[in-house]
């Protein structure tokens, strides 16, 4: 397997999480991009794991999928009340915080 | 034993302040006897503590309470001096205290805050004592500080009325200028030769010459010290403003005690202003000009309280005469003396005023001398006092003052100014007794307040220690205090020659009474003449041009310079810049989550680009 290849996938995957994050205004969406890029870098840790001959990132990848599973699960309630509170999910509004 | 005698003389009076205030929340009539009662045992312990040297006034002990502070090689023990002339002296507060609180009783009888008064009264004899016992100017400055304080609260007692308020301000002021001379000769003499205490300062006096600038330089602000308590020129004018206080405190804070302070204190450092005959020679004429000075102010003043307080002013002139002639025994007598009839004439004053229900104007008198006879015939008898009339106290106190004068010699051919002197006292006093018990009474005098038993009790007994006290003092007093101070003896062929002094006035008062009615039948020429002395000299004036305004204008250029220039400016940028900065950083927080991710983003992106640099 050619290691550049994968370091670019990842990299694309990353970047369009991050592009999806400051453009789209929903939150699901916001959520799904930050999903996105959390198996990015998912992606290149494995792919250097089997580059180095090394177990420690496939491990890592281990640790990085529970946090995200626990992030989904803390964000959907989140976004859940947001909703109940706001009767939207549209970012742009939700701006109590503005100094 | 006698150092409990001596410590429960100081402090009693400060319990009787503390228990008047207290007791006196709950009941205000009660406030009054418990003070008189505790300067009356102060008085005793006095006379318990002082029967040694009654017996035998070559006694001279040092108490030493306690060590009170040491720095560098100064020991500063918290000491008390007990000789003839602290027992003088003690006895003349205490004494002459306890008439004034027992009469206090009656004059304030009808005031609300009564415990208030009698606390700063009781306070105001525990640091006179303070002052007068000091073995040292450290604990004596204690008691000066404390008599200054208690004079201000005592003027100002009715602090509603706005001008009374101001008046203790005044004197309060004048006195720190006198207490800034008195700091000035302590640190001299401390810098100087190291010691505080009156007796190791005279020894070191004789020890070296080369402690003279400092002595010369403590002389000199003790003497401004002076001139600040006890009212001389230039600092006089806060006396007779003080009179805004109650009359029992203008009786016994600025007649009879606190302004004789300087007296007691000049001869008690007598040794240090013998060292320098020039200064000597200055407050001998500072006194002279201050005595006929206010002499002749009292003759053209119309406020009873206000003769008799210039009156006060020109009495402390002429003891200060003696004092600077040398004879310091012939001044303490002549403070005893002026301490009985001078409270006599305040009390006396206090009863006609309380009769007049606060009137104080002796033009709007008159005819009284029926209807107070026993204010009538105390006043008279003081006045007949202070006019130095055989065979009064004042007759003999005044002619020694001059006798000791004429032979100190300073006048040399001027001693007619002492004649003159002499015959201001008789004018003023006969001017302000006509016209309050002889002249045509000008108002309703039906509705008079007549004093109580407690009011005329003291002052007749003032009236009879003025009667009795030139009797025995003159002989006894001088070689009674003579361990303390320096005796002065008059040559016997002087006596002679100053004859003239003691029958001119009795000639004069005769005079005087058959002038004082044509003087007042023409007030119109009397008005022109005395239009300086009835505006005081413009003294208040002249101060007012060159210290008050002067510094006003300072002041005004001061707040243009500092506060607007500089302060307003620098703390309106400061806030200025706060707000604008603030406004413009507000700007990045504006609730839009995309924007601070975008923003961490670039953040992130710029530190990788820069580690990456590095």
């Amino acid at each position: 397997m050619n290691l550049n290849l994968l370091i670019l996938v990842s990299t694309t995957i990353f970047s369009l999480g991050a592009i999806g994050l400051v453009l789209r205004r929903n939150l699901i969406v916001s959520l799904m991009c930050i999903e996105l890029m959390l198996n990015a870098i998912n992606l290149l840790l494995v792919s250097f794991s089997h580059y180095n001959n090394n177990l420690d990132g496939q491990i890592l990848v281990i640790f990085v999928m529970v946090l995200a599973a626990c992030e989904v699960a803390v964000g959907l309630a989140l976004i859940i009340s947001i909703f109940k509170h706001f009767k939207s999910l549209d970012t742009k509004e939700i701006n109590n915080l503005r100094g | 034993m006698l150092s409990i005698y001596l410590t429960s003389l100081i402090l009693i009076p400060l319990l009787g302040s503390f228990l008047a205030y207290t007791v006196g929340q709950k009941c205000p009539s009660a406030s009054g006897p418990v003070a008189t009662l505790a300067c009356a045992l102060s008085f005793v312990a006095t006379l318990l503590a002082g029967q040694s040297i009654l017996a035998n006034s070559n006694v001279s002990e040092t108490i030493s309470l306690f060590s009170w502070f040491s720095f560098n090689e100064l020991d500063v023990n918290f000491s008390l001096l007990w000789d003839s002339l602290s027992l003088f002296m003690c006895l003349i507060i205490t004494g002459v205290g306890s008439l004034i609180h027992l009469y206090s009783i009656g004059y304030m009888s009808e005031d609300d805050s009564r415990p208030r008064f009698f606390a700063y009264l009781n306070l105001f004899i525990f640091f006179m004592l303070l002052l007068v016992l000091g073995n040292n100017l450290l604990v004596l400055f204690i008691g000066w500080e404390g008599v200054g304080l208690c004079s201000y609260l005592l003027i100002s007692f009715w602090y509603k009325n706005i001008e009374y308020a101001a008046a203790g301000k005044k004197a309060f002021i004048y006195n720190r200028i006198g207490d800034a001379g008195l700091l000035l000769a302590i640190f001299s003499l401390i810098f100087g030769i190291g010691e505080v205490e009156f007796l190791r300062i005279e020894q070191s006096l004789l020890l070296d010459s080369a402690f003279q600038p400092y002595l010369y330089l403590a002389a000199v602000g003790l003497f401004i010290a002076v001139t600040g308590k006890s009212a001389q020129i230039p600092l006089y004018v806060w006396l007779p403003d003080a009179m805004a206080g109650p009359t029992p405190v203008s009786a016994l804070i600025h007649a009879a005690t606190m302004v004789t302070a300087g007296v007691y204190l000049m001869s008690r450092m007598s040794y240090l202003f013998e060292a320098f005959p020039m200064l000597q020679q200055l407050i001998f004429v500072i006194a002279t000009v201050t005595c006929i000075m206010a002499g002749v102010i009292a003759i053209a003043q119309n406020d009873l309280k206000k003769i008799l307080a210039y009156s006060t002013v020109s009495q402390l002139g002429l003891m200060f005469m003696a004092v600077a002639s040398g004879a310091y025994g012939i001044a303490l007598f002549h403070v005893a003396t002026h301490a009985f009839f001078k409270a006599g004439l305040f009390l006396s004053a206090g009863n006609i005023i309380h009769a007049m229900h606060g009137e104080q104007s002796i033009h709007k008198m008159g005819g009284l001398w029926n209807k107070l006879p026993v204010t009538f015939t105390v006043y008279l008898i003081c006045t007949l006092a202070i006019s130095a009339i055989y065979p009064l106290a004042g007759y003999f106190s005044k002619h020694e003052i001059l006798l000791a004068v004429d032979e100190a010699g300073y006048l040399g051919n001027f001693s007619w100014i002492l004649t003159f002197i002499s015959l201001l006292t008789v004018v003023y006093m006969t001017r302000s007794f006509y016209l309050v018990f002889l002249a045509k009474p000008k108002s309703d005098l039906e509705h008079l307040h007549s004093p109580s038993f407690l009011m005329n009790l003291p002052i007749a007994i003032l009236a009879l220690l003025t009667i009795v006290s030139g009797f025995f003092l003159p002989e006894t007093l001088g070689q009674f205090l003579s361990p303390a101070i320096k005796e002065f003896t008059i040559k016997p062929e002087a006596i002679g020659s100053a004859l003239v002094h003691s029958i001119l006035p009795t000639l004069v008062l005769i005079l005087t009474i058959i002038l004082t009615p044509l003087l007042i039948a023409y007030q119109n020429l009397a008005k022109v003449v005395f239009f300086f002395p009835r505006n005081k000299f413009f003294v208040d004036e002249i101060y007012n041009l060159l210290v008050t305004v002067p510094l006003k204008r300072i002041a005004g250029i001061l707040e243009g310079l500092i506060e607007t220039a500089t302060l307003k400016m620098t703390i309106e940028s400061l806030s200025a810049t706060a707000l604008v900065s603030s406004k413009s950083l507000s700007m990045i927080q504006n609730g839009q989550l995309r924007f601070y991710f975008a923003l961490s983003l670039i953040a992130i992106l710029a530190l990788m680009f820069f580690t990456v640099l590095i």
